[in-house]
């Protein structure tokens, strides 16, 4: 045992020596690893930030609500069957709101894009999003300032909405929103409520932070005719459990209310998040097995180079190894001699491969939050120790059955 | 009782379809503190008869037995040990490690040997010492004279205290002067109690021996006592 760390020891300064001594060499033969270990860590890096995002994003969609659509979010239907189909109107919302009885809560939803002012500042391209007073329910929304507005309000088509949080920081750089008018598109209205920062979501308009709330009578009443644009009703289950019930029942309201005969296809959709999870898992699989295969060809690619350096050193070695031998090294002391010091070298190639990923993360973070994982750093140690055995073993192998002579004869 | 015993040995190399004998029909043996010359003309097998003395190499034919261990039943890691344990080889290039100093070489085998840190530097050293070069220990072999490279040579094999100093021509490439030191430093060694066997082309050399061994074309010609040997002019000490 004792023996053993000591020829360890021994094997490892020896392994030190060759690499500084090769300096450049060395450097350059690490370029596979360098670039294999960067993207292993840039990639689970980018794509934990995604998953983030992706979470935060979903959860503000919530597992429990449904949305009943024209469109479906990831069809297999042709686009143009989906296109003939009739709009939602508010008419049918009002319908579909008596029939309901298992949800928690029906709210339709229409949006359009406005420009929104207030005094010097306006903002262009708002996600304007009208719709009733129980729309806060199918949400957990949190308020900065203010409320949502009320149920006579939004009855009423009043002038009032809720601003997102970026919007209130945009239009209102030194707060207090709440009780000021705002032009929308020019028209003017009040502002009840200021809702607190939800958190960033990949998909920009998603952002509730991005979006001005008002009542949906408005929107009908000056920015698009309800013929244009279809409604999209979100309703809310009592709970996670109850989704497919309320899924059951809305699809069964939403065909008596169009009158569909047996055998009739839907002309509509209800769409929940769980269709967006399973799209989204999809590609980010495909993202995920394209980064391992980069990461895997390069890291080949890398040990071959290595292989190659290290057949090379051992050619050039050979006399050294017949001292060694000559004097007592044992097979297994050589063996480990040329494999300590491929997988030094692996080491070297997957350090600076990390710092590059870490630094590119960096960069990458201006869009995506996210920080390099400490288990990357694990993941990079394991990965380029492991290229550095596997390239290292063959050479070795060669070096470490020399004959001792044959060796020492070699010029 | 006899450290070696060698029995009808041969060596046959084969280079593309010929056959070339080394040695053909060795029969020999040493016992313990001996102080053995080989001699033979170039090519008659002297250094192949070393290197198979000194578990380097095996023979195609017949029997190695050292101290009454079967040399040819040995696996690789046994004749390691061997080589490192019982076992000083001087080689006739020196073969010392160029981008290592004189006491990492002489350390070498000490560490193959798993003896640790202090001590290992403290024998190094010495055996630096012994040889005459303790100033020298930080010197590299590019930065050595000839000699003083045979030197540090010479202490590497004794630094583990080996039964058998094994040495190929070792004042094949030096001045008669300083072989003439060398040559003091090997009658000490056999003075110790050691075995020493040495391969030389010079008969004054081999005078210094008290047995001579003659080969030629791998076989042994003659092997007799020497009667008036040469002692070293000069004088050594080993601790
Ligand atoms: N690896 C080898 N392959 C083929 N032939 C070899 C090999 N090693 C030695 N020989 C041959 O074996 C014979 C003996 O060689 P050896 O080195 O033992 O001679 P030597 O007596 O030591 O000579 P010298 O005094 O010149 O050192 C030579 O004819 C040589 O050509
Ligand atoms: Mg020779």
């Amino acid at each position: 045992m004792k023996v053993l760390i000591y020829e360890l020891k021994e094997a490892f300064l020896i392994a030190l020596r060759a690499v500084r001594a090769n300096k450049v060499r060395t450097i350059l033969t690490t370029l596979g690893i360098v670039i294999g270990v960067a993207s292993v860590v840039l990639m689970s890096t980018a794509i934990k930030g995604i998953d983030n995002s992706f979470e935060q994003g979903i959860s503000s969609m919530g597992a429990d609500v449904l949305y009943l659509d024209k469109w479906e979010w990831f069809s297999n239907t042709e686009w143009w069957k989906i296109r003939k189909r009739p709009n939602i109107s508010m008419a049918e919302v009002e319908q579909f709101q008596q029939l309901s009885k298992l949800s928690a809560a029906v709210a339709p939803t229409l949006w359009s894009m406005e420009t929104v002012k207030y005094q010097e500042n306006s903002i262009e391209n708002v996600f304007l999003c009208g719709t009733t007073a129980e729309y806060l329910e199918t949400k957990n929304f949190t308020f900065e300032n203010g409320r949502f507005f009320n149920e006579i309000e939004s009855r009423g088509s009043r002038y009032v909405c809720v601003l997102g949080f970026e919007i209130a920081e945009g239009l209102f750089p030194r707060g207090n929103a709440v009780g000021k008018t705002v032009k929308i598109s020019g028209l003017d209205f009040r502002v009840v409520g200021v809702l607190a920062k939800q958190g960033s979501f990949m998909l920009g308009s998603f952002n509730p932070d991005k979006r001005v709330f008002l009542p949906i009578g408005c929107i009908f009443k000056h920015y698009i005719n309800s013929n244009v644009r279809s409604i999209t009703i979100e309703i809310k289950a009592p709970n996670t459990g109850m989704v497919a019930d309320v899924k059951e029942e809305s699809i069964g309201i939403m065909r008596k209310i169009r009158g569909l005969k047996v055998g009739e296809d839907n002309n509509f959709s209800v769409n929940q998040q769980e269709g967006l999870q399973q799209n989204y898992n999809q590609t980010v699989g495909v993202i995920q097995i394209a980064g391992y295969l980069i990461t895997g060809l390069s890291l080949f690619v890398g040990a071959i180079g290595i292989m190659n350096i290290m057949f090379v050193s051992v050619r050039e070695r050979t006399k050294e190894i017949g001292i060694r031998k000559a004097i007592g090294a044992k097979r297994r002391t050589i063996l480990s001699q040329f494999i300590l010091e491929s997988s030094m070298i692996c080491l070297i190639g997957g350090f600076i491969g990390f710092i590059i990923a870490v630094l590119l993360s960096m960069l990458v973070n201006q869009w995506l939050p996210t920080s390099v994982q400490y288990d990357s750093v694990v993941v990079a140690i394991v990965i380029s120790l492991l290229t550095g055995v596997f390239a290292g073993l063959a050479p070795a192998y060669q070096a470490a059955k020399l004959d001792p002579v044959e060796a020492l004869r070699y010029e | 009782m006899n450290i070696i015993n060698i029995e009808h040995i041969a060596k046959i190399y084969s280079v593309g379809n010929q056959e070339v004998q080394a040695l053909r029909d060795v029969s020999l043996q040493i016992n313990k503190n001996e102080y053995v010359a080989i001699m033979g003309p170039s090519g008659s097998g002297k250094s192949t008869l070393m290197n198979m003395l000194g578990c380097l190499d095996t023979p195609t034919h017949g029997k190695y037995e050292f101290k009454g261990q079967s040399v040819s039943e040995m696996s690789d890691n046994e004749l390691a040990i061997i080589r490192n344990k019982e076992i000083g080889f001087v080689f006739q290039t020196f073969n010392l490690l160029a981008r290592s100093d004189a006491l990492h070489n002489v350390e070498l085998p000490l560490i193959y040997a798993g003896i640790t840190g202090h001590e290992r530097k403290e024998r190094a050293r010495k055996a630096l010492e012994e040889v005459g070069l303790g100033d020298r220990s930080h010197h590299k072999p590019n930065e050595l004279s000839g000699g003083q490279r045979q030197r540090v040579a010479i202490a590497r094999a004794l630094v583990t205290r080996p039964a058998i100093i094994l040495a190929d021509e070792p004042t094949g490439n030096l001045d008669s002067k300083t072989g003439e030191e060398i040559m003091a430093l090997f009658n000490e060694i056999h003075e110790m109690g050691n075995t020493v066997i040495l391969v030389t082309h010079e008969e004054y050399i081999a005078q210094h021996a008290k047995r001579v061994i003659r080969i030629k074309d791998g076989l042994i010609e003659s092997d007799e006592e020497i009667e008036n040997r040469t002692l070293p002019k000069v004088k050594v000490n080993l601790t």
